[in-house]
């Protein structure tokens, strides 16, 4: 089957490679070039140099990367409890299982924007559930708008945000815990282990890989969430909730500052690599880590 | 017995369930609530759960108040639909490709992926505006489909190629033995027998697209008629107030086609969605 310079691999790569050239890989280096122009919506533009990346750093926009970056900590750290518990509890020998991992999706099967519109009622201070809720067992004295101020709004964006994620994560770490052999279980247990030092000794060190496979994946996905803020808050009330996407995309879309915007891009795409190198050192550090203790 | 629980264990699961569906699921459940009150008790304090004057007036209204409704809700499912067929247009050859061939330079094509994944579109937005202003797509059904498609498939790639990969390598020789071609034995052989691996990919393409119109929409559309379902919603929000009751029966009729069929295709749902956990 061997033969010489064999084209047919390369061509089944064509369509794939083309969509992504276009759409991807183009708009990428794209970015790149704007972000060194003045580029708007009137045609023309004229190169000029890092000035739009001096004037980025004169607003505030170490505070929009220090909050971009709680907010995903605080998100992603939230997910994958949530999704530990989750997973836990649909692990475990329970009758009605199956109900329960249906009931368990749909946040993640609807479209984002429709759940968050159904987020945007819940916290509605004069009417909303949440707030009607707490008042009635007194949690609140009065009526309480989620999203007009400045700490609830971070919150209740990032709590919308891991309702989103939760059933995604609680999947996957499914799948990673009823990947642990059902023997070591069972030979802990003769030994007379009982259920939580189980799931210390044996569950998690087995499942971290997947844990922080999870994370990783989680942190890009949440570092790039975009319609859950927007339509919550467009980043407000006084800019509480604009991370680096709602930043980058009020930039360029809504005000047509096409070359800031692009410099705003490149600043995640920076920020984003940085944050990566970092956590994959790390992963492979707890991985020798987990590999010396076995 | 290793997985036996005492009675209390059990409540204490049960009860863990119950608050973990409860955070899950109040958002839907607070959806039909409202969109079964009449607006004046949407809009009344204190809060009450159940109220009397409960009816599915909304359901009938919003036929005639959101027109588009219908409109948005075969939108959504055309945009997400071309947008699968075109992923796995792209997805499957390729997949094939870098599962099947040993090749210079695919170990730099499966990286080129990976590094793909994590650009989301916002970062993107302004080229990819210029792109589709250029090309005439704006306003158009493309405009929402292409780049759809294209954020699925480096996703979709590594998904199908874990299903090629199980398929038995006699299969190909067999055919090619019997003088075959090896575009015809894709097809005809391969294919058939990766089916199910493909349904899991399709469903997995279809549901992110599906998930993720609302930017592409917002951005790149400005024609009505061609939005669909969470951009022909979001217009309730521009209004002076909110009419909460019918956005909420307008969302839940719009999501049902899926939910239904998500209740039917659970099993490719989850299989995509946990695939490669295992083999970490």
């Amino acid at each position: 089957m061997k033969r010489k310079l064999d084209a047919f691999p390369y061509l089944l790569l064509i369509p794939a490679l083309v969509l992504t050239a276009i759409i991807v890989a183009w708009p990428l280096i794209e970015t790149f070039r704007l972000s060194f122009t003045n580029a708007s919506l009137r045609p023309g533009e004229k190169y000029v140099g890092f000035e739009n990346y001096v004037e980025i750093f004169e607003d505030d926009f170490w505070e929009v990367i220090a909050r971009t970056f709680v907010w995903m900590f605080i998100g992603v750290s939230l997910k994958i409890i949530m999704g530990l518990i989750g997973a836990t509890l649909l692990n475990a020998a329970l009758p009605g299982k199956a109900l329960f991992r249906l009931l368990v999706m749909p946040p993640w099967i609807v479209p984002v924007a429709i759940g968050v519109f159904m987020w945007t009622w819940l916290y509605n201070g004069q009417f909303g559930m949440i707030s009607g809720v707490a008042q009635h067992i007194g949690l609140l004295s009065g009526p309480f708008e989620f999203l007009a101020y400045k700490q609830s709004s971070f919150i209740a964006t990032i709590v919308t945000d891991v309702w989103v994620g939760t059933p995604l994560v609680t999947l996957y770490m499914l799948a990673a815990m009823q990947s642990v052999p059902r023997e070591l279980y069972e030979s802990a247990w003769t030994d007379g282990a009982g259920r939580l030092y189980r799931f210390r000794r044996i569950t998690l060190p087995l499942i971290t890989p997947a844990i922080l496979t999870m994370a990783l994946l989680s942190a890009i996905w949440t570092f790039n969430s975009f319609e859950i803020i927007w339509i919550l808050t467009e980043g407000g009330p006084r800019g509480a909730t604009t991370t680096m996407i709602i930043d980058t995309y009020k930039t360029a879309i809504s005000r047509f500052k096409f070359g800031e915007g692009a410099a705003r891009a490149v600043m995640i795409l920076i920020s984003m690599s940085i944050f990566m190198v970092i956590y994959v050192i790390m992963m492979a550090r707890t991985a020798r880590k987990l590999g010396a203790q076995a | 017995m290793i997985n036996k629980y005492r009675w209390y264990e059990k409540l204490g699961l049960y009860a863990a369930v119950a608050v973990f569906l409860a955070f899950i699921l109040a958002p839907f459940l607070e959806a039909f609530l409202v969109s079964l009150r009449p607006l004046e008790a949407v809009f009344r304090s204190p809060y009450r759960i159940i109220t009397e004057d409960m009816s599915f007036a909304s359901y009938f209204n919003i036929w005639v108040t959101v027109p588009g409704l219908p409109r948005y809700i075969f939108n959504s499912l055309l945009i997400s639909t071309a947008a699968t067929l075109l992923a796995l247009a792209c997805i499957i050859p390729a997949a094939y490709s870098v599962s099947r061939f040993n090749y210079r330079g695919r170990d730099l094509v499966l990286g080129a992926l990976l590094g793909v994944n994590m650009v989301g579109a916002t970062v993107l937005i302004i080229p990819l505006y210029k792109l589709m202003l250029g090309l005439g797509l704006l306003n158009t059904y493309w405009a929402m489909i292409i780049p759809g498609a294209a954020f699925t498939v480096p996703v979709g790639i590594f998904l199908m190629r874990s299903y090629f990969m199980r398929v038995p390598k006699e299969l190909e020789e067999a055919a090619y033995v019997d003088g075959a071609s090896r575009l015809y034995t894709l097809w005809r052989v391969i294919l058939p027998v990766a089916a199910p691996g493909i349904v899991v990919v399709a469903v997995t393409v279809f549901l992110s697209t599906y998930a993720q119109q609302f930017l592409f929409a917002l951005t790149f559309n400005s024609k009505d008629e061609l939005h669909p379902l969470p951009i022909g919603l979001f217009a309730f929000f521009g209004r002076e107030r909110v009419v909460y009751n019918e956005l909420m029966a307008a969302s839940l009729v719009g999501i049902l086609p899926v939910l239904i069929a998500y209740v039917f295709l659970q099993k490719y749902i989850v299989a995509g969605l946990t695939a490669g956990a295992v083999k970490e």
